[in-house]
């Protein structure tokens, strides 16, 4: 692979690759995937389409990353490279953050406006009068026209002090362990680094399960689909997305947690250790305000 | 100056540009190449939104009915602003970016060469995608750029397609945003200190931090018409207690920034141009920063101007209201600043400094039409009419594609070491002004006399403005085939430009040779040079 | 907009001249002032901005063109490269544009709270839009019918139908079924839609209000008691195919007319035994 012509890159400068085929891979990946996911919405194709796309993709990922870490582990790499790293990935999980904030906005907007109006609140008297008469607001709701849920229209809810509690302490018990897994790391003990990473990925995989256990209870028991109305919609696509992240970043625990297995990282030295860390940090901080706001309130 | 470069002109030598295909453009990481596609993408874009407008115009030079269905019309009108906005003005950014930044900061290359990279070989697929619905039974996207359900949810296959490549081009521009401000922060040569930097690379940075603060939230936004279509979600539907008009509010929170991320970059090129031709500093440095950022900031509290007539409450109608009449504050600030350095200098007209002043004006005639809209209750009149219609293009394309005209004229010589046809390049200005007037202006008149906007036949009392404007649409269109005759040709060949190009140009970049070598900057510039070349002088 | 295109217009103006010999009604230019008090408080608001952005581009523009023509190399000008920064000029040009801004407000903010009063309306109408049509239901009154585009206009815009739109009277703003209102009358319109969004516009009475499906929007309109007429306007929301051709027509009468067309047209929906419109409020 052609990916850096210049191995013996002075480490005292920035270093810059000199061509890459990962990204035009990535590019057709992603042109793959999308088509495949087109196809498959608009029933030109079964469920089968995602997968080229998805495959091209993980080699993508995999090639990609693997060049980046053996040129770290090289020693290319100097402190301004791994500054850009950071900032790139601050960036990125900013961006994260405003994907979320869309579907919390929605959420609220709901709650606070769309469905007091439909129920006949302040300017929007004449909603209610005209067109939905019979509805009383209320949060959680399915809407005037009771969408989704039972075969009557009703549904329930998860209660947030049953496994979304619990799955809150195993969420705030692996920000510590992975706390406790860096500190390690720059104590330069890696014993407990191995061990309290493992931990943590190990209860990231917990949180998606009971996530999962929570999702089958809510569609075979309590009526609550994606279809049930908008909380059924702000209910499943924040915790989908969530749990998709957590998902994301369980698996990169687990492949940092394998480096760190073959001895990468260095105390001083370990930018994709803290960038996993950090991107661990912000799902668990959106979980804390999914739990406030979609579960508890 | 120079001295800075010579040093190590030859070793860049050996460091030339590949010379197979592959690895020159398509695995490439270099931003200068790189630059080269997005700009190529770009141009090639605005010619097919160009084209669309063509066909937008033709079907409105008379009343009736003459060349296409109506769902066509609307599928032309949707797909013109996405291939103009989405298509080349963003892109066209990014690689005046790319192009530029390193340049102008003393790095060699952007911070994340093969990030940059992909976030220019995702727009073309991106594009195959949503070229491929013209060609579809259904037919391309019909619901206009904004995208609004319910009605965008009637689109058929053509509905998956757009939502995708709106998500890949997001993809896109969140990578070239992270990209953009971890160079600027993180690659500036020593002494480059923040308060030196060219206001091309402000102008940009603020619109980085834009463009990664909005974009997440467009691709939320069409995430959830996917679901409302395909999975049986109720965010935009009323029956299940969501509302229409929550993604208008979703759509123009990203898309108020959306149009400031579109000009503050002009607001750049043309803070670089006008000192340059006027042979003094920019008039108010500083302020020109804090304006930009006043303007980013403003930006996120406006979007619901957008929805005067959507039935918002009182509250919310005047709040709007007032914080969109603000926005003139900033802006005034950047067009008196722009007057004063003029004032009192030594100006001569070559062809970046007659796009710029064209600029000046017409940008400016764009932002009182801005100002009259946000106006609420004026706004009732001239809501969805040809008055908006012909308020944004003149910010859009004698205000943004007349900026980034002028960049090209700016910097081409910098970049392919010729010096282009005057003489072809001040027929090419005259013609554009003068076009692109009689297209937009007559659309003010239309717009007030009662014109809807996005339809494909009109009564006969609008049937002359009508006329007109598409006159100067076909004008302005041929006028650009002198640009890239323009273009071809001095890449090509022509007389040999100086390091310096421009007598009065200031800024790190004129110190590099011309054409610029294909790595620049691998050894950091002097600090004295970047004091020298700053946009205060020290 | 009648002063300010200036040179610009007058080019734009020649050269349609060539290409338009003068086949068509006329150059409109600027907003109609109306026939109800909104409608002029919102003209004069119109004007009133029109005019401080005239002023203000007056200063601007002249400026600039002082200096292009002033400051030319090729006149000699020597560069005045010290004159790069003043706060006192900083804050005049921030503070002056903050209080023109505060004068335009004022006004504005007003009429925008006038608008918002729809108290003590006498007659309230329900607006329905429709892909691509409107329905009007007169509440408590019985009364509720269909609004299309007319036919000689439908039949003229297809495509290449060889018809000259010329011909046609009032094309595409003309329908069957026209809503009628009575002059001199606080009418409330209770707008909403079916399917998708639209947007019910009258220019003459600065009423525009999206139609969502879902929700009910108010807005009023009281046309002045000695103005009875048709008033014309179009669906303003994108709407799909048809977006351009579901007009809008109001006839305004006075009020015995009305009460006369409202018996009329009860007794020929009862006839025709529709099932009374649902109504409420
Ligand atoms: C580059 C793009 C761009 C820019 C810069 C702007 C700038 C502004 N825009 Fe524009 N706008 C668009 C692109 C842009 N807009 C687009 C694309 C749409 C339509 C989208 C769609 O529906 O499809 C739109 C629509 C739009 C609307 C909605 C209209 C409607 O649909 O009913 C409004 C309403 O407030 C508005 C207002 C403004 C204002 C106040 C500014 C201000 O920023 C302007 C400020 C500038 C000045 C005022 C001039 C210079 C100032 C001075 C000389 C100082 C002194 C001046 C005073 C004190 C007045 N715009
Ligand atoms: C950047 C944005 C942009 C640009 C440049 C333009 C350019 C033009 N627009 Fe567009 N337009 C929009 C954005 C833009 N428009 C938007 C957002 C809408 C609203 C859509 C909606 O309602 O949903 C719209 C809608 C719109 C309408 C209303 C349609 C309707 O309501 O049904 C009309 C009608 O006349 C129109 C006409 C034109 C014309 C004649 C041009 C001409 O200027 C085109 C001529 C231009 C070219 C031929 C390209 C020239 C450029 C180059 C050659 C540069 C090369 C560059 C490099 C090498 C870097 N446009
Ligand atoms: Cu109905 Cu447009
Ligand atoms: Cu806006």
């Amino acid at each position: 692979m052609s990916t850096n012509s210049d191995t013996h890159h002075d480490a005292s400068t920035y270093y810059v690759p000199h061509g890459s085929q990962w990204p035009i891979l990535g590019s057709v990946a992603l042109f793959t995937l999308m088509t495949g996911v087109i196809s498959y919405l608009n029933e030109w194709a079964g469920g089968w389409a995602f997968i080229p796309g998805a495959l091209l993709l993980a080699v993508m990922f995999f090639g990609w990353f693997s060049t980046v870490i053996g040129e770290n582990e090289k020693g290319m790499y100097n402190l301004d490279v791994d500054k850009s790293f950071r900032m790139g990935m601050m960036w990125f999980i900013i961006s994260e953050v405003m994907f979320f904030a869309a579907f919390f906005g929605a959420l609220f907007y709901a709650r606070e406006l769309s469905v007091p109006w439909i129920g006949g609140d302040g300017v929007k008297i004449f909603t209610k009068l005209l067109l939905w008469n019979d509805y009383s607001p209320a949060w959680p709701t399915n809407g005037p026209a009771r969408v989704g849920g039972h075969a009557d229209g009703s549904f329930e809810t998860i209660h947030a002090f049953g496994l979304p509690a619990i799955n809150t302490a195993l969420l705030l018990t692996s920000g510590v362990t992975i706390t406790i897994a860096h500190h390690a790391l720059r104590a330069g003990n890696r014993k407990v680094l191995g061990t309290f990473l493992a931990a943590t990925w190990l209860l990231g995989f917990i949180f998606v399960y009971l996530q999962a256990t929570e999702y089958h209870e809510a569609y075979t028991e309590l009526g609550l689909k994606l279809s049930t109305g908008i909380y059924g919609s702000t209910f499943f696509m924040l915790t989908g997305f969530h749990g998709l992240h957590v998902t994301i970043g369980a698996i990169m625990l687990f492949v940092i947690w394998a480096r760190c297995m073959k001895g990468h990282f260095t105390a001083q030295r370990h930018f994709a250790f803290e960038a996993v860390a950090w991107y661990w940090h912000f799902v668990d901080v959106v979980w804390l305000i999914l739990f406030v706001f979609v579960y508890w309130i | 100056m120079g001295n800075a470069h010579s040093a190590h002109a030859g070793h860049d030598d050996h460091h030339g540009a590949p010379s197979s295909i592959w690895a020159r453009w398509v695995t490439t990481t270099n931003h200068k190449d790189i630059g080269t596609m997005y700009l190529v993408f770009a141009g090639a874009m605005f010619l097919i939104g160009g084209l669309m407008a063509m066909v937008i115009r033709a079907e409105l030079f008379k009343p009736g009915l003459q060349f296409v269905d109506p769902a066509f019309f609307n599928s032309m009108t949707t797909v013109h602003a996405l291939a103009m906005i989405f298509g080349g003005m963003m892109p066209a950014w990014t690689g005046l970016a790319n192009w530029m930044i390193p340049m102008q900061v003393g790095a060699p290359d952007m911070a994340l060469p093969r990030l940059n990279n992909f976030s220019f070989w995702i727009l073309p697929f991106a594009w195959l995608i949503l070229v491929a619905t013209l060609f579809m039974p259904g037919g391309a996207p019909a619901g206009g750029w904004t995208l609004y359900p319910p009605l965008v949810l009637q689109g058929g296959d053509s509905l998956p397609m757009a939502i995708f490549a709106v998500h890949l081009m997001g993809a896109s521009s969140i990578m070239g945003a992270i990209n953009v401000i971890v160079t600027i922060m993180n690659m500036r040569a020593p002494g480059m200190t923040l308060l030196r930097m060219p206001l091309f690379c402000w102008t940009w940075l603020i619109t980085a931090y834009l463009l990664i603060l909005v974009m997440p939230v467009l691709a939320g936004a069409v995430t959830m018409l996917l679901t409302d279509h395909f999975f049986g979600t109720s965010f935009f539907n009323a029956a299940g207690g969501g509302d229409p008009v929550m993604f208008q509010h979703i759509f123009w929170f990203f898309g108020h920034p959306e149009v400031y991320i579109l000009i503050l970059p002009s607001f750049g090129v043309v803070s670089e141009i006008l000192p340059t031709f006027s042979r003094k500093p920019l008039f108010g440095y500083e302020s020109m920063v804090y304006a930009t950022a006043s303007i980013g900031f403003l930006s996120f509290i406006v979007w619901a101007h957008h929805m005067f007539t959507t039935g918002m409450p009182l509250a919310g109608e005047l709040f709007f209201m007032l914080t969109t009449m603000l926005i003139a504050v900033p802006t005034g600030v950047k067009v008196f600043n722009w007057s004063a350095t003029m004032w009192k200098g030594s100006i001569s007209f070559e062809p970046p400094m007659l796009w710029a002043v064209s600029f000046l004006f017409m940008f400016t005639i764009g932002g009182f039409s801005g100002l009259m809209l946000a106006i609420a209750p004026a706004d009732f009149q001239y809501h969805d009419t040809y008055f908006v219609v012909a308020h944004f293009h003149y910010v859009l394309v004698p205000g943004a594609l007349f900026a980034i005209i002028g960049a090209v004229y700016y910097w081409l010589p910098k970049w392919s070491g010729h010096m282009y046809n005057m003489s072809l390049a001040k027929w090419h200005f005259w013609l554009s002004t003068i076009f692109v007037n009689v297209l937009f202006f007559p659309q003010h008149f239309l717009g007030l006399a009662g014109m809807p906007r996005r339809i494909p036949d009109y009564s006969t009392q609008f049937a002359d403005w009508n006329m007109v404007s598409s006159i100067g649409a076909f004008g302005f269109a041929l006028s650009q085939v002198l640009f890239l005759v323009l273009i071809w040709k001095t890449v090509k060949g022509g007389a040999k430009a100086t390091d310096q190009v421009w007598e009065g140009a200031r800024g790190l970049e004129w110190n590099l040779p011309s054409p610029a070598p294909y790595h620049t900057w691998e050894k950091a510039p002097a600090e004295a040079a970047i004091i020298q070349a700053s946009p205060t002088g020290h | 907009m009648l002063r300010k295109p200036g040179s610009l217009s007058a080019v734009a103006a020649f050269v349609a001249a060539l290409a338009a010999p003068a086949a068509h009604a006329e150059w409109g230019l600027n907003m109609t002032r109306g026939v109800t008090q909104i409608s002029r408080d919102v003209y004069s608001l119109h004007m009133t901005i029109f005019w401080w952005c005239v002023a203000i581009a007056v200063f601007v523009f002249g400026w600039m063109v002082v200096s292009l023509v002033k400051f030319r190399k090729s006149k000699g000008a020597i560069p005045d490269t010290a004159m790069v920064h003043s706060t006192k000029a900083e804050i005049i040009w921030t503070v002056i544009p903050v209080v023109i801004l505060v004068i335009l407000a004022v006004p504005s903010a007003r009429t925008l709270i006038q608008i918002d009063d729809s108290s003590k309306t006498q007659l309230s109408i329900k607006v329905t839009g429709f892909q691509w049509k409107w329905q009007y239901d007169y509440l408590d009154k019985g009364v509720s019918y269909f609004s299309t585009l007319k036919r000689d206009s439908d039949a003229a815009r297809q495509m290449n139908s060889g018809i000259d739109v010329n011909g046609v009277d009032n094309y595409l703003l003309d329908v069957d079924n026209p809503l009628v209102v009575p002059v001199g009358t606080k009418v409330r319109v209770l707008i909403t839609a079916q399917d998708v969004i639209h947007a019910w516009w009258v220019p003459a009475f600065a009423v525009k209000k999206d139609a969502i499906p879902g929700f009910v929007n108010e807005a009023w309109f009281e046309v002045d008691a000695d103005k009875t007429g048709t008033y014309r306007g179009q669906c303003t929301e994108l709407c799909g195919r048809d977006h351009g051709f579901m007009p809008i027509v109001v006839k305004a009468v006075s009020k015995e007319d009305f009460e006369a067309w409202l018996k009329a047209k009860q007794d020929e929906q009862k006839q025709a035994s529709l099932p009374a419109p649902a109504t409420a409020g």
